[in-house]
């Protein structure tokens, strides 16, 4: 296992100038993905591809040893979407901030649920921007006062999970930044899982976050029971709109659709993935020519 | 009120949305086509499903006639609110063949037939559409075979609908052969059979297969008018050819799932309008700084904002030219016509693949809506060639070259990976703020102009070789201006036609040089592309033929403002 582990780290790791506050939840975060891969015989450096957008969450591409697609603000999502669309033989994750995948990349969230895409999206949840110094974020609780929100976050809070099931997401998770052992079980049964995967990290901002604590996570969040049924929609989310209290395990999964590539024609003959396949000019000029 | 058509003839149809303009214009072009006739179909239509005036204009020569017409020979309302509708258009040389008792027109150059009392005969006003489409092919003296012929092609896959609407057709022509006979309407354009074998398609079809030509595999895009045809057509052909096709759920989607793609080893490509377009903006931006391909499609329509969403326009050039913040190359083409359409799309991909560059084709509203029969192609010289290269252990994505292109590898292909990142990265990939590496990676990007720049496309000049003056035009008024330029009969003069906007080569300079008028013609109200041959080339526009109320040139037109202009 050691030196699987070994395989996603860099080699200079040492001298890496990594971007993240002592004590952030990213590093926690990092180390768990990392052990999760190492865990997976299926999955190298070669054959995955991690996408992100723009925040601090979004930079752990630069800290790891894989192929990367460090993208725009908000807009992994299509990208992750697309590669794993026209290349079925890659492992696509998908990972970011809060503030990248429900805000700025809200509708593109929304609707990669909605194809099933067979990637995994990881969102590092910390309740607050902290990039651009502590602003609200979509998942910001009412009340909390920011150098922007001087009266206190009065906006709804947004609900990832309750979100996710009502689009149709197939599986649906929540995990936490500290607690490393049970977040990369579940990491490791959202990458496996056959399409669209969410895991939700609650994850403590250092700098800018003083209410949603390591501790306040620790208060206000539960294990789901070993015998909960997480194939009831009705229930998963009647569990998701509890915010009072916040479950962590995977709320909800449906392993009966099919994923965005499976339903494609260009796959229905010919699973090579698109790079690999020879355009027939001959035949595409008797096409044009008989368009007569 | 007896006219003799030899050379050629405009029929222009017209009526509300939901009448079977379209199919009648399918119908019609098609069996004139069969039956060796040039033909040009050009539409004007409004913003709506219902209602409304849409007109349908089709041209029909001996000589290929490719471009719209302000004249009008022969009308065949089925509105009166479309004979109003076209009433700028309509001269006192137009005839009008139409139900006039059924439209209460009132008109003294009119033939009266009543269409939809034989419509409602055959059992439903709808098949007017077709029984006047069976007065003008009687008029061409089409035989009834070719007619038949392509109807049921054309109905194959409605067998029940085959019967009344050859039943419709010929009604039509019994009328047709009538007025034929009266000696009213003669025409007698010369045929040629080896039109039946041209290929007949629109400017949207024609930017589709050119980009499958290029490799294209996979299209990205959010409808919006005119730049969704090209869009359906790739929808049409995906299943025989291999393309994926998804509809994203905005623009900015579209752009990075497309750029996604090319990242993981396919030739995908987005298709909108300047508004869709002003979207993809930041994406423009990606491709530049991850040296991550992608195509763009945008025809042009009037804005600014929601503009005039079913005209023509070509105002979006500088939209493209400078779209995307940050410094980075690009290429602009702009097809002049069909057979160009299906060339330059086919480069835009190979451009965008040896550049690694944001490409664009830009086209417009009037371009891919307008049908003509052009010759076979030929793509035995296409070699369709893949850049991609297969990763070795070290592979850096942005190792720095002579002539700033890294070789490109995907990720899953070869033993290295493949590192992008919108932050300025150094040569693996990475994010960095060493400043030394952005000057030479930025030193890297931009040099791939100059290159881009040496190998620039010709621009193709027409007329008198030994010119005194130059009319330059880019895009969709190739085929105007050219007629134009026959119908001026004026030695020293030519024309000079950009199919690439953007770079051009410095060399360019001496078309220029020797023209002692330079007047340029463009559907904007600015003169973008003046303003950028300026800046290009140093060339001055002595005079600036602009047109910007959401319609096309007509030849007409367009000679008469030459004319001033010289």
């Amino acid at each position: 296992m050691g030196n699987r582990i070994e395989l996603f780290a860099r080699n200079d790791e040492k001298e890496m100038d990594i971007a993240w506050c002592p004590g952030c939840g990213n590093f926690s975060i990092l180390n768990i993905l990392k052990a999760a891969l190492s865990e997976m015989e299926e999955i190298t450096p070669e054959n995955m591809v991690l996408v992100s957008g723009i925040g601090q969450a979004a930079k752990i591409p630069h800290y790891f040893r894989t192929n990367t697609f460090n993208g725009l603000h908000g807009r992994s999502l299509p990208v992750a979407q697309m590669i794993k669309a026209v290349n079925p033989e890659l492992h696509v994750i998908s990972e970011s901030g809060e503030g990248d995948m429900y805000g700025e990349g809200g509708n593109h969230f929304i609707h990669a649920i909605r194809r099933n895409p067979d990637i995994t999206n990881l969102v590092h949840d910390n309740m607050i921007y902290g990039l651009t110094k502590g602003q609200a974020s979509p998942t910001t609780q009412k009340g909390t006062v920011t150098p922007v929100q001087i009266n206190g976050v009065f906006l709804e809070q947004f609900n990832p999970i309750a979100t996710a099931i009502t689009m149709g997401a197939t599986f649906v998770a929540r995990a936490s930044s500290g607690d490393p052992a049970q977040t990369k079980e579940i990491i490791k049964k959202a990458i496996r899982h056959k399409g669209y995967a969410l895991v939700d990290i609650l994850q403590p901002c250092v700098t800018f976050n003083k209410i949603n604590t390591y501790k306040w996570f620790k208060e206000n969040s539960y294990y789901l029971d070993e015998n909960y049924n997480s194939e009831n929609k009705m229930k998963a989310l009647e569990i998701a709109f509890n915010t009072e209290k916040l479950a962590l395990g995977i709320i909800y999964k449906n392993e009966d659709k099919k994923a965005f590539h499976e339903q494609l024609t260009i796959y229905k003959e010919n699973k090579e993935p698109l790079f690999k396949r020879k355009h027939n000019i001959k035949e595409l000029e008797s096409f044009i020519n008989s368009k007569i | 009120m007896n006219k003799n058509f030899k050379e050629n003839i405009s029929v222009v149809l017209s009526g509300e949305a939901g009448q079977g303009i379209q199919t009648i214009e399918n119908l019609l072009t098609r069996i004139l086509k069969d039956d060796g006739f040039n033909v040009f179909a050009t539409k004007e239509y409004m913003s709506r499903i219902r209602g409304g005036s849409n007109s349908t204009e089709i041209r029909v020569g001996e000589y290929a006639v490719r471009s719209h017409s302000s004249n009008i020979d022969i009308l065949i309302p089925l509105t009166k609110e479309s004979v109003e509708h076209l009433k700028d258009t309509i001269s006192s040389e137009t005839i009008i063949i139409a139900d006039m008792k059924n439209l209460k027109i009132d008109y003294s150059n009119a033939v009266d037939v009543p269409f939809f009392d034989i419509a409602k005969e055959i059992g439903n006003r709808i098949y007017s559409n077709i029984v006047a489409a069976g007065t003008i092919l009687a008029l061409f003296s089409t035989e009834k075979e070719i007619i038949y012929s392509r109807m049921k092609k054309i109905f194959a896959k409605k067998p029940e609908l085959i019967d009344k609407n050859i039943e419709a057709v010929n009604r039509g022509y019994e009328i047709g052969e009538k007025i034929k006979n009266s000696g009213i309407i003669k025409i007698e354009i010369e045929k040629n059979s080896k039109i039946k074998d041209n290929i007949l398609i629109n400017g949207s079809e024609a930017v589709a297969l050119g980009a499958m030509a290029g490799g294209c595999d996979s299209v990205f895009s959010y409808p919006m008018t005119p730049g969704t045809g090209v869009l359906l057509s790739l929808a049409q052909y995906s299943k025989s050819f291999g393309i994926l096709v998804e509809q994203a759920e905005d623009e900015i989607a579209a752009i990075n799932m497309a750029i996604g793609g090319w990242y993981a080893g396919a030739r995908s490509m987005v298709t909108t309008s300047g508004g869709g377009f002003a979207l993809m903006e930041e994406g423009v931006s990606l491709s530049g700084m991850i040296e991550t391909p992608v195509v763009i499609h945008i025809a042009q329509r009037p804005g600014p904002a929601t503009g005039l969403p079913t005209r023509t326009a070509q105002e979006d050039l500088n939209l493209a030219l400078y779209s995307g913040h940050g410094e980075f190359p690009r290429a602009i083409y702009a097809p002049g016509n069909l057979e160009q359409a299906l060339k330059l799309s086919r480069i835009a991909f190979e451009t965008a693949d040896e550049y690694q560059i944001p490409v664009f084709i830009l086209t417009d509203q009037y371009f891919v809506d307008s049908y003509y029969n052009i010759e076979k192609t030929d793509l035995s010289e296409v070699r369709n060639e893949n850049r991609i290269t297969e990763t070795r252990e070290d592979y850096k994505r942005y190792i720095l070259t002579e002539n700033g292109i890294s070789p490109r590898g995907i990720p899953g292909y070869g033993k290295g990976l493949v590192i992008v990142d919108s932050d300025e990265h150094d040569e693996y990939g990475h994010l960095t703020e060493n400043l030394d590496i952005r000057i030479k990676m930025n030193d890297k990007r931009l040099s791939k102009l100059d290159l881009l720049r040496k190998n620039a496309l010709e621009p193709e000049i027409l007329g008198d070789d030994d010119y005194k003056n130059l009319i330059v035009c880019w895009g969709s008024n190739y085929e105007t201006l050219k007629e134009s330029l026959k119908n001026l009969k004026n030695t020293k003069t030519a024309m000079i036609h950009f199919p690439q906007l953007y770079p051009l080569n410095y060399d360019f300079k001496k078309y220029f040089e020797k023209a002692e008028k330079i007047i340029s013609v463009e559907n904007n109200a600015t003169g973008q592309f003046s303003n950028l041959l300026k800046l290009e080339l140093d060339a001055e526009i002595h005079e600036r033929i602009l047109k910007y109320d959401g319609t096309p040139f007509s030849a007409e037109e367009l000679t008469e403002r030459i004319k001033k202009a010289i």
